[in-house]
């Protein structure tokens, strides 16, 4: 996935008709905004990502750091993390997934209400890592389908936020699932 | 280690023991297999040797060697004192049409997980032993994938995956620009 040129903000998706409209009574004008829906909900859903860590290796050392509170991603709206995949919207695959633990990670996936996003955080869930054996799921792109990767064994706190902020831009363009 | 206890060994057993290395304080007895469960009492027991401590049980598997000939597995297990401070190791060959030994669980509570791995990867099985399921893989498992002759991405998935490669497909070798 690429940065656009110009990133996307709710504001800057909001039509600007009203502004201009001669039609519109000057009572309304800077006080009613008009939209699309999607752009509106897709707004209030990349600001407030619930994650659910499913955390199997050691890149779950690097994760509680980029999580906890010295790098803050609370200012992306993304700080919380739920325990439980049906509360949850973004699921965080951290570490090395094992043929005995693909099962588990599915069914983990499967749980979760649409609409839903995957991130694969490090080596080990985007590819397999350097475990390239018997044991080792190739990539958790094989289980469930991922939106961001993170490459990194482990990947640094900075590229973790970047991939917040990449998958955010990704929820802002798609589509509005109003399920 | 210690020469001592390796003395020790040979003179009270010197009808099972094979043959007996020391290359800088490495010494290790190699043993028959009948003579296992009476040596390891031996060691734990008498104040002399103390070995109180089952530090590991592992196995390899020789096949691959170049120009070796002679059975293909050997059981290796290692003990150290801690009053004494010594160490010894013990190897038992093991034929691959008779892959059976017995069981160290009665003497050290231990002993049982490292058994359990030792079946798990290398497919050696072991008389009396209290509990003899696999430790790591799954039971639908089937082989013991640390045998040379195991395909290194033999993968045995628990559940559908379509694009996982073949376990004979070779990956493209490396261009010397990526390293
Ligand atoms: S990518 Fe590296 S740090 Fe992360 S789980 Fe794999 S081996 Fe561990």
């Amino acid at each position: 996935m690429t940065h656009a040129n110009e990133p996307l903000t709710a504001l800057d998706t909001l039509p600007k008709a009203i502004e201009t409209d001669p039609g519109i009574p000057d009572e309304l004008r800077n006080n009613v905004y008009t939209s699309k829906v999607a752009a509106v909900v897709n707004w209030a859903r990349k600001n407030s990502f619930f994650q659910y860590p499913f955390v199997t290796a050691c890149c779950g050392m690097e994760f509680m750091s980029a999580a906890a509170s010295h790098y803050d991603i609370a200012r992306f709206g993304a700080e919380v993390p739920r325990f439980t995949p049906r509360q949850a919207d973004v699921l965080f695959v951290v570490g090395t997934v094992t043929h005995k633990n693909a099962p588990i990670l599915k069914r983990v996936y499967d749980q979760m209400c649409d609409p839903k996003w995957v991130v694969a955080f490090g080596v080990c869930a985007s590819t397999g890592g350097f475990y390239d054996n018997y044991a080792t799921v190739p990539g958790i792109d094989h289980i469930v389908p991922v939106d961001v990767y993170i490459p990194g064994c482990p990947p640094r706190p900075e590229q973790v936020m970047d991939a917040i902020l990449y998958l955010q831009e990704k929820v802002q363009r798609q589509a509005a699932n109003l399920r | 280690m210690s020469q001592q206890v390796l003395d020790q060994i040979v003179k009270r057993f010197s009808d099972s023991v094979l043959s007996t290395h020391a290359h800088r304080g490495d010494e290790t007895v190699v043993l028959h297999r009948n003579a296992l469960v009476a040596v390891v009492q031996f060691l734990r027991d008498d104040p002399q040797m103390a070995f109180n401590f089952c530090v590991d049980i592992t196995a390899v598997d020789l096949s691959a060697m170049p120009d070796y000939v002679g059975p293909r597995f050997e059981v290796v297990y290692h003990f150290h004192s801690l009053s004494h401070k010594h160490r010894i190791r013990l190897k038992v060959p093991l034929e691959e049409a008779d892959l059976e030994l017995d069981s160290l669980s009665h003497l050290y509570g231990g002993a049982n997980w490292f058994e359990r791995e030792v079946w798990d990867m290398f497919g050696v099985r072991f008389r009396n032993s209290p509990d003899h399921r696999r430790i790591l893989l799954y039971e639908e498992f089937v082989g013991h994938p640390l045998r040379k002759d195991y395909p290194q991405r033999g993968y045995q998935p628990l559940i559908d995956m379509p694009t996982l490669p073949r376990p004979d497909e070779e990956l493209p070798p490396l261009a010397s620009e990526d390293l």
